[in-house]
């Protein structure tokens, strides 16, 4: 039943509580998927018989009546959650072999509503980078080609393994992680949607830590529906998390309405920067239209400090890392290389574990909180964030939702982009929202002439996933963006 | 500010990254390339500014003093490279 | 002011040298049962690795969350120290790389600690209550302890226990007031005893649930604060002086003979009573300091710090102040209010209605002379405060005279039974009968009459012999006084 894999998760949903197929049948259908798809390299481990068990599970549940919502779907998960028993290395060699005993808050969400596990997704090594080239494992090849061309393309990153598993239809939604823009920057790249709630929406607990004050997990998906779906069950307090909000999950599933009457949409002018691609500017132009013609009223806004983003958060990310990777020591789990005494082991070990990006942000992590600096780099930078943070809520008081491209570019050639600074500006539209908190969301809007996907960003006020999702939701219903990769794997 | 060789090699030192000289060379415009480019944020005038320490705001929970955890030494020492009667080994320290 | 101990001084071939020492304590909350930022148990002793969750050994992915009671319990403490106690504090982290330290950083409070100044006022001579001065504290921060390191376990590999680790301790740094080691062990007894009143420590420091680490540095009278040594976490007041006595020596030969301190972190080695440069921590400290993104600001309301501050008992000073007050002798109080067990059943024996300046000195005299010899202490001790109330009462109404209380006192300790008890079974009690007391005079002088005749030929001294034979004689249960008239009214 081949067929199962080209279905959204809600469809998929529906279709097995009326009996139309069996929960065995779908897990089967994508564990086939997975396995025909290696060459994407978009799975570290594949774990069919966990994804058949839930199925298993969710068809006598189903024979038994009352379901849970996930009941009969298989996700694939993103390497940086910790899954017991099961591989988790955040892409990295440093964590070879390590095999938690314990389940993170959002997977175990996730299998409370049933849903079983087709996988750990591949992704950039401790989820540094733009485009999956950093991941020890090698790089995720994009299902996506250009025209005419078979050049292998990123599917952006860090959540890389993510985006390619669901635009080749070998997972129906997925897990990624977004700390400065992971989730959206791929999904735009692989022309599927994806969600960064607000911070403290997803527990951290059990989650490898990149940046703790940006770390969100969300759900990626191939509709807006399928996100809203993810997002309620990954969803939810958690007191082992100190910056979990203890909030009630809203359903937003349940509230999801394509109608933006009396909504103002904000439309940042720092967001027209140089080098853009002009159709980016064009999709742009043609999302503000789609949001006018389902009711809402654009309205121009300025968000100020927009320009100092990136490097705010690039002094932020490394210095947060650079103490939250020093746990990888050689001692107590994950890879060890002897050296002279026991500072020889740490440096060998490494120096052996972590690769050259994950280097260089602990590098400037380091450097920029040591002796000396502190004041003129992290502590400036706190101050910049605090700024970017009060531009965003000056302009919510003359929008309600603010729209923006999601990158700057499609998908690239992998190797192609070598310099750091050029591969970090592809968050730049990404990263504000990540420093100030706030739900974010990009939706496929359409294809470059490359036949490349492209997509759109959405801003939300504080808590308000809500709007994100109906506006994207109006989006997804005006764009039509029905486009596939074609299957070459 | 610029970094020099000496400043990267304390820095590998402090991070506890093993690097060979070269390495470290190669660090040294890499790091200013970067450093140089995340400075411009010394243009944004922060007078008064409280940097920002919640991303969220919200009070920190306290838990209540309640022992409900440990007694899970098998599961703490599970992936240990060296567990030797009970403990995690490392190579002799001397103090 | 202190002038037995200001005048503490090295001498050296240069002259004279003053020694300014500062001291941090580590004094670990012993009044929770779980950790700082996890629920893992926190006793002493436990088998390695037991009482450790998956927070304490930095697993990927793990999160703090703040134990409410070591919060409180150092509130509590920065109030008993009249400290200001900062509604907004926050966390941050100190990073640095070791085997005992699992995160790679140490949950702690730089740039906005729990609690800032207060102070401690000791007796830099403690036996003489007008030697008080008083020692700044700077501020009291909380922090995680790291875990243990064994060395001697295996010949090539050290061997790591975490189950110290994530166990919380509060830092109380003092200002560098103190001049001389009996200064600062004098400081160190004066901020256990009041730890042990709060609670929120045992000061137990075999245990190392206090440690210290002791900032010395030496200069001529007058001058810069010298360069400071630190030497790290010293686990007893002896050893503590003693670290302070042989470093301070060693810095004064050391810049007489032309050379310098280097700033640096000792250990002490109790066997030696020296100290010696750190190996291990020789590289460059950069603790790179950060507020941890896992926490968020502190912030404490008055419902809070109003219950902190109700639930603090009577503190030594206070105490002591109230027992003079009393009319018991400033020696006595202050020796009554050291330890807070003592005091604990000295202010039992008073409600038990004992006399308090009677009370105080048989306390100090006979119970402790006891205990001591019996090698018990005071919880150990066999009397409860009703029984020496007791005891106490018959000497107080005269039923018995002091001489036959510490009789009864003896047989009590042995065999548990009450004085009154005692007293009446062996027909203990005190006579004032003349009659009784005639006769044996009587007695008494007839078989002493030469003795009666050199006393009445003005050898006075005799008078007590006649008055010792008299009480002997009625095995003490005579009335003194009486005995006294009586004898006087017979040999004039
Ligand atoms: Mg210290
Ligand atoms: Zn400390």
């Amino acid at each position: 039943m081949s067929g199962l894999v080209d279905k959204t998760i809600a469809e998929l949903r529906d279709g097995f509580r009326v009996g139309e197929f069996t929960a065995r049948e779908v897990a089967e259908a994508y564990n086939g998927a997975v396995a025909a798809a290696r060459t994407l390299n978009a799975y570290t481990v594949e774990t069919p018989e966990d994804a058949l068990a839930a199925a298993e599970t969710a068809d006598k549940a189903r024979a038994s009546g009352d379901l849970p919502p996930l009941a009969g779907i298989p996700l694939g998960i993103k390497d940086l959650f910790a899954t017991r028993g099961v591989d988790t290395t955040a892409g990295s060699n440093i964590l070879k072999g390590f095999k938690p005993r314990y389940e993170s808050t959002v997977t175990a969400n996730l299998r409370r509503a049933g849903a079983g596990m087709l996988g750990k997704l591949n992704m950039d090594e401790f989820a540094m980078g733009s485009s999956n080239e950093t991941s020890a494992y090698g790089p995720v090849i994009s299902p996506w080609r250009r025209k005419g061309s078979n050049v292998a393309l990123t599917p952006g990153g860090s959540s890389g393994g993510s985006a390619a598993a669901v635009s080749a239809g070998l997972a129906p939604g997925v897990t990624g992680t977004d700390t400065g823009g992971s989730i959206r920057q791929p999904a735009a790249f692989t022309g599927i949607a994806g969600i960064k709630p607000t911070y403290g929406r997803c527990s951290r607990w059990g989650i490898v830590a990149f940046a703790s004050s940006l770390d969100q997990a969300g759900p990626m998906a191939r509709t807006v529906r399928d996100c809203a779906i993810l997002l309620e069950a990954m969803a939810g307090f958690d007191a082992k998390d100190s910056t979990s909000l203890d909030l009630p999950v809203p359903p937003w599933e349940r509230n999801l309405s394509s109608n933006l009457n009396g909504k103002r949409v904000g439309i940042p002018k720092e967001y027209r920067i140089d080098g853009v691609p002009a159709e980016i500017n064009r999709l742009w132009d043609r999302g503000i239209e789609w949001l006018r013609d389902a009711g809402a009223a654009p309205v121009e806004i300025s968000l100020p400090h927009t320009g100092y983003a990136l490097p705010t958060y690039y002094i932020i990310a490394p210095a947060e890392a650079s103490s939250n990777l020093a746990r990888y020591d050689g001692v107590r789990y994950g890879l060890r290389e002897t050296g002279d005494g026991l500072n020889g082991m740490y440096a060998a070990t490494r120096e052996a574990g972590f690769g050259a990006e994950v280097k260089r942000r602990i590098m400037i992590g380091t450097y920029v909180l040591s002796a000396g600096f502190y004041e003129a780099y992290f502590t400036k930078a706190q101050k910049v964030r605090a700024l970017i943070k009060q531009d965003f809520r000056k302009a919510f008081e003359s929008c309600d939702l603010i729209l923006t491209p999601t990158a700057p570019s499609a998908a690239f050639g992998i190797g192609e982009t070598t310099d750091p600074l050029s591969m970090y500006l592809n968050d730049v539209f990404a990263v504000p929202a990540s420093l100030a908190g706030l739900p974010a969301m990009s939706v496929p809007g359409g294809l470059d002439e490359d036949g490349l996907p492209l997509g759109l960003h959405l801003i939300g006020k504080e808590l308000d996933e809500q709007t994100v999702l109906n506006a994207g939701l109006a989006i997804e219903e005006r764009a039509g963006f029905t486009a596939r990769p074609e299957k070459w794997w | 500010m610029s970094v020099t060789f000496e400043q990267v090699r304390h820095i590998a030192t402090l991070a506890r990254i093993a690097m060979s000289d070269e390495e470290l060379e190669r660090f040294v415009p890499e790091l200013n390339n970067i450093l140089g480019w995340v400075e411009q944020l010394g243009e944004v005038d922060t007078d008064g500014v409280e940097p920002l320490t919640a991303v969220i705001e919200q009070k920190l929970r306290l838990r209540a003093d309640v022992v409900n955890d440990g007694n899970i030494r098998d599961e703490v020492l599970a992936n240990a490279p060296d567990a030797q009667h009970g403990f995690f080994a490392v190579p002799k320290v001397i103090e | 002011m202190a002038d037995a101990a200001a005048s503490y001084r090295i001498k050296g071939t240069t002259g004279d040298w003053e020694v300014v020492v500062g001291l941090e304590v580590h004094a670990q909350i012993t009044a929770t049962a779980s950790k700082l930022f996890s629920g893992a148990a926190t006793a002493f002793g436990a088998e390695p690795n037991t009482q450790v969750s998956l927070v304490d050994a930095a697993m990927p992915g793990m999160l703090p969350v703040p134990n409410k009671e070591c919060i409180r319990q150092a509130v509590r403490t920065g109030m008993a120290l009249d400290a200001v106690i900062n509604r907004w504090s926050r966390f941050d982290r100190k990073n640095y790389f070791y085997a005992d330290l699992p995160q790679g950083y140490q949950i702690s409070q730089l740039y906005h600690p729990l609690v800032g100044e207060g102070e401690i006022e000791i007796l830099t001579d403690e036996k003489d209550e007008s030697t008080t001065k008083r020692i700044g504290i700077e501020r009291i921060h909380v922090e995680q302890d790291a875990g243990k390191l064994m060395h001697d376990q295996h010949p090539t590999m050290s061997y790591v226990d975490l189950n110290r680790c994530g166990v919380a301790l509060m830092e109380i740094v003092s200002r560098p007031d103190m001049r001389s080691p009996a200064e600062a062990g004098a400081y160190l007894r004066k901020l256990r005893a009041i730890l042990r009143y709060v609670g929120s420590c045992d000061g137990n420091m075999e245990e190392g649930s206090m440690r210290a680490d002791v900032n010395v540095s030496v200069r001529k009278a007058g001058d810069e604060l010298g360069t400071r040594t630190e030497t790290k976490n010293v686990n007893s007041v002896r050893f503590v002086m003693q670290a302070i006595e042989h470093e301070a020596r060693r810095q004064v030969e050391l810049l007489e003979e032309g050379g310098r301190v280097i700033q640096e972190t000792r250990l002490f080695d109790p066997d030696t009573g020296t100290t010696r440069a750190m190996r291990s921590k020789e590289e460059a400290h950069d603790y790179r300091y950060f507020p941890d993104p896992d926490l968020l600001p502190l912030e404490l309301d008055e419902a809070f710090l109003d219950e902190c501050r109700a639930s603090l008992p009577e503190l030594p000073d206070t105490k002591r102040k109230r027992y003079e007050g009393l009319g018991i002798t400033p020696y006595n109080a202050s020796v009554l209010t050291a330890e807070v067990e003592t005091a604990r059943w000295f202010d039992a024996l008073l409600d038990a209605g004992a006399e308090p300046k009677q009370a105080a000195n048989w306390v100090v005299a006979e119970l402790f002379g006891a205990l001591n010899r019996r090698g018990e202490t005071i919880d150990q001790n066999p009397i409860s405060p009703a029984q020496a109330a007791e005891l106490l009462g018959l000497v107080a109404d005269a039923t018995i005279s002091g001489t036959i209380a510490k009789q009864v006192f003896e047989i009590m300790l042995d065999s548990g039974e009450g004085a009154a008890a005692i007293v009446e079974k062996r027909g203990l009690k005190q006579t004032s009968d003349t009659g009784a007391i005639d006769a044996e005079i009587d007695k008494v002088l007839a078989a002493n009459a030469e003795k009666v005749a050199e006393y009445r030929a003005g050898k006075q001294q005799l008078f007590g012999f006649f008055v010792g034979q008299t009480m002997k004689a009625m095995a003490g249960t005579a009335n003194p006084q009486v005995v006294n008239e009586r004898l006087r009214a017979k040999l004039s």
